[in-house]
């Protein structure tokens, strides 16, 4: 029989996370998410001076999991809530955590403009490219040919209109200053995750502006897959649309390689 | 000779996505055919590693795509 | 200590007693006839070290006002009628969170874009939800000038005391007169009772949440019965409201804001002509002062409701009265505003039941 090995403890539960079990389904992208942000928060320390905005959405129940204080928002409103928080409490880490309705169909405008005034709030941006909490409609990232209950067909360019790029759109605008896409299908791709999200926040409490991570994220009920093929279907369909990478970094931060 | 690491699942937590099966890459993992109380199938750690594998090196690959965080990952001092 | 006396405009008047009342945070979007409010606190709010934003709608106003409300701060939002349609939301969720706040409507002609004269249509949207739910919206309806400050002040405390949005009904005529004001003590906002409530981060204490959404249908009830009896202990210390002249009254004139105004000049010139006429005027629109103006309604006299709109506040009066009096009424849509004498050929219609101005109502 093998001696006694002391082993120790390296990948443990965040205590930016509350214990509670989630409600998301199997293979869901939001728990991989919420747990990246609580990781995050937890090696800034900064756990108790966040203020959070959940979305309308399936996360709307989010500050059941997030340890941290919250505020519910009318859909789409986050990051108006968010400009509102931080304005009184700019020494806090103010984030929204929004999924693609929230950020880019009915929240388009408060999105746009929060990001352009260059409100320093971090966006996390769940892109799941459908509405899951309502049952599988269309999302404005519902890619080209993805059915939805109501683009039963499949969405097709004449009649619903090509899917959105927020991210690149918000780009544009001088007030924001690090945006990234990555995914949440590989455990590179969640390491990679992680590290944009710990340079946006570090970018928010340097000053420099807004920040915001997009996160391509599986959704298998309502795409119908396992989640093995819905991380599929991401990095070989979801991608064409959404390519991964940095669209924009004005932080200046030298990454480690 | 006793695995680098190991790893410990909250069965109860699991929600049987089988994802930690698909990026392990020592096979330490399997599927626990016992339900658990909400009728997921969890993962199940393998504590004798797999013959010809080493067994499980605390790489915490599993538990960074555990969308459950019920993976707690250990390694020899 | 008060103020030296000033002459300002009304939309100023909000504007300068927010910020003596401890508001250092304003959003808003311009709409006319209030673009003079936050043309002012574009201003005057850094020079307290406070937050101007103008937003880029008035739903992202009100949705900045919900933040910074959660996060404690005494806050204020304005617009004028269909912009205050698209705060609704807003308020409603603010209601059911249990967040204060105050939005000034300073009212125009609707419905829909109607026009920028001051009309007094809102008063449904105002006292009546607006937005979903059951909940209810304190609503001050000052006359002008003085008032307007006084009522200022008022509208945070009840919204701080109380926990609830709470609304200040103007019009644009109000909005633009100048007139002479006292404003009262300024009020330090460090100064305001600390909130047990609010988010500015969780160090040394549990994570808050702030939400409306309650999934338990049993519990969602319950939360609407808290609400509910707030709204009763509301009812019962805050109704306010004003009275000339109505001791010996054989009608009585029920008029609020502007209107209240115009009426008063009729009811002098109708008591200069031999005729006893009184006001009634609510300054509280909810809670409405419904106790007060039904012990008034008896021996014999009559009531004459006058609103600048097709009548919203009459169905107030016809709950409060019942058949205990004869109700008249008289109103003007669309923002044209009557003269007194209007009032005083309405107030003699009415006296002689003869239909000519008005109508009588019939319960």
């Amino acid at each position: 029989m093998s001696a006694e090995v002391a082993y120790q403890k390296v990948f443990g539960y965040p205590e930016s996370l509350k214990p509670a079990q989630t409600h998301y389904c199997p293979g869901c992208g939001h728990s991989i998410a919420h747990r990246l942000v609580a990781e995050c928060l937890d090696e800034l320390g900064m756990r108790e001076k966040t203020i959070g905005v959940p979305p309308v959405g399936c996360a709307v129940l989010a500050y059941n999991y997030f340890n941290f204080d919250m505020v519910e928002a009318p859909h789409g409103r986050a990051l108006a809530v968010a400009t509102g928080i931080k304005r009184v409490h700019p020494d806090k880490l103010v984030l929204t955590y929004q999924g693609d309705g929230d950020l880019a169909a009915i929240g388009t405008a408060e999105t746009i403009h929060a990001a352009n005034r260059g409100e320093k709030i971090t966006t996390i941006f769940i892109n799941n490219a459908i509405y899951g909490m309502t049952g599988g409609q269309m999302a404005p990232t519902t890619t080209l040919g993805q059915v939805a209950t109501t683009a039963p067909g499949g969405r097709e360019p004449e009649r619903h209109g090509r899917p959105i790029d927020i991210s690149r759109m918000l780009a544009v605008s001088d007030g924001t200053v690090y945006i990234e896409r990555c995914s949440l299908t590989s455990v590179k791709n969640i390491r990679k995750a992680k590290k944009a999200i710990m340079k946006a926040f570090r970018a928010q409490l340097d000053g420099l502006g807004f920040t915001l991570v997009e996160l391509l994220s599986p959704c298998p009920t309502n795409w119908k897959m396992t989640p093995k093929a819905a991380w599929e279907w991401i990095d070989t369909e979801m991608v064409k649309t959404y390519p991964l990478g940095v669209i924009k970094d004005n932080t200046g931060y030298e990454d480690k390689k | 000779m006793p695995a680098k690491g190991k790893i410990v699942i909250d069965r109860e937590r699991c929600k049987g996505c089988h994802l930690c099966l698909v990026v392990c890459p020592t096979n330490s993992i399997e599927v626990d055919s016992q339900l658990n109380k909400k009728g997921y199938s969890p993962a199940r750690f393998k504590e004798n590693p797999t013959e010809g594998e080493k067994g499980c090196t605390g790489c915490t690959s599993c538990a960074v795509v555990c969308p459950e965080v019920a993976i707690e990952v250990y390694r020899a001092k | 200590m008060p103020s030296e006396k000033m002459l300002m405009r009304g939309s100023n008047v909000v504007g300068e007693a927010a910020v003596r009342a401890g508001c250092r945070y304003y959003f808003g979007y311009p709409i006319t006839p209030q673009n003079e409010l936050p043309e002012y606190l574009s201003w005057r709010l850094p020079e307290v070290g406070g937050t101007f934003i103008q937003a880029e709608s008035e739903i992202a106003s009100i949705n900045m006002v919900m933040g910074a409300a959660a996060a404690g701060a005494r806050v204020m939002t304005s617009s004028s009628s269909p912009g205050i349609a698209l705060k609704q939301e807003g308020i409603s969720y603010m209601a059911g969170q249990e967040l204060p706040c105050v939005v000034a409507n300073m009212m125009r002609g609707g419905p829909g874009l109607g026009n920028i004269a001051p009309s007094a249509a809102d008063y449904f949207q105002a006292t009546r939800g607006g937005g979903n739910g059951d909940y209810r919206t304190p609503t001050l309806a000052p006359a002008g000038g003085q008032e307007l400050a006084e009522m200022v002040f008022v509208a945070f405390d009840l919204a701080d005391t109380y926990r609830t949005p709470v609304m200040l009904l103007g019009d644009g005529l109000m909005g633009q007169v100048m007139e002479p004001v006292v404003f009262p003590d300024p009020i330090d906002p460090a100064s305001l009772p600390q909130k047990d409530y609010i988010l500015d981060g969780c160090e040394g204490r549990d994570p808050r949440a702030i939400y409306s959404l309650i999934l338990d249908p049993p519990a969602l009830m319950e939360h609407n019965l808290k609400l509910q009896a707030k709204y009763d202990l509301i009812a019962e210390k805050e109704v306010r409201y004003d009275t000339v002249e109505l001791d010996d009254a054989e009608i009585i004139v029920v008029a609020y804001g502007t209107a209240a105004r115009i009426a008063e000049e009729a009811v002098h010139e109708l008591r200069a002509q031999g005729h006893a006429a009184g006001i009634f005027r609510p300054i509280t629109l909810w809670p409405y002062p419904k106790q007060q103006l039904r012990e008034l309604a008896r021996d014999g006299r009559k009531v004459a409701v006058f609103e600048l709109s097709l009548g919203q506040m009459v169905e107030d009066v016809i709950l409060s009265v019942g058949e205990r009096a004869p109700i008249y009424f008289y109103g003007v849509p669309g923002g044209v505003i009557p003269t007194p004498a209007d009032v005083t050929d309405f107030l003699h219609s009415a006296l002689a039941d003869d239909g000519k101005v008005g109508r009588r109502i019939e319960v």
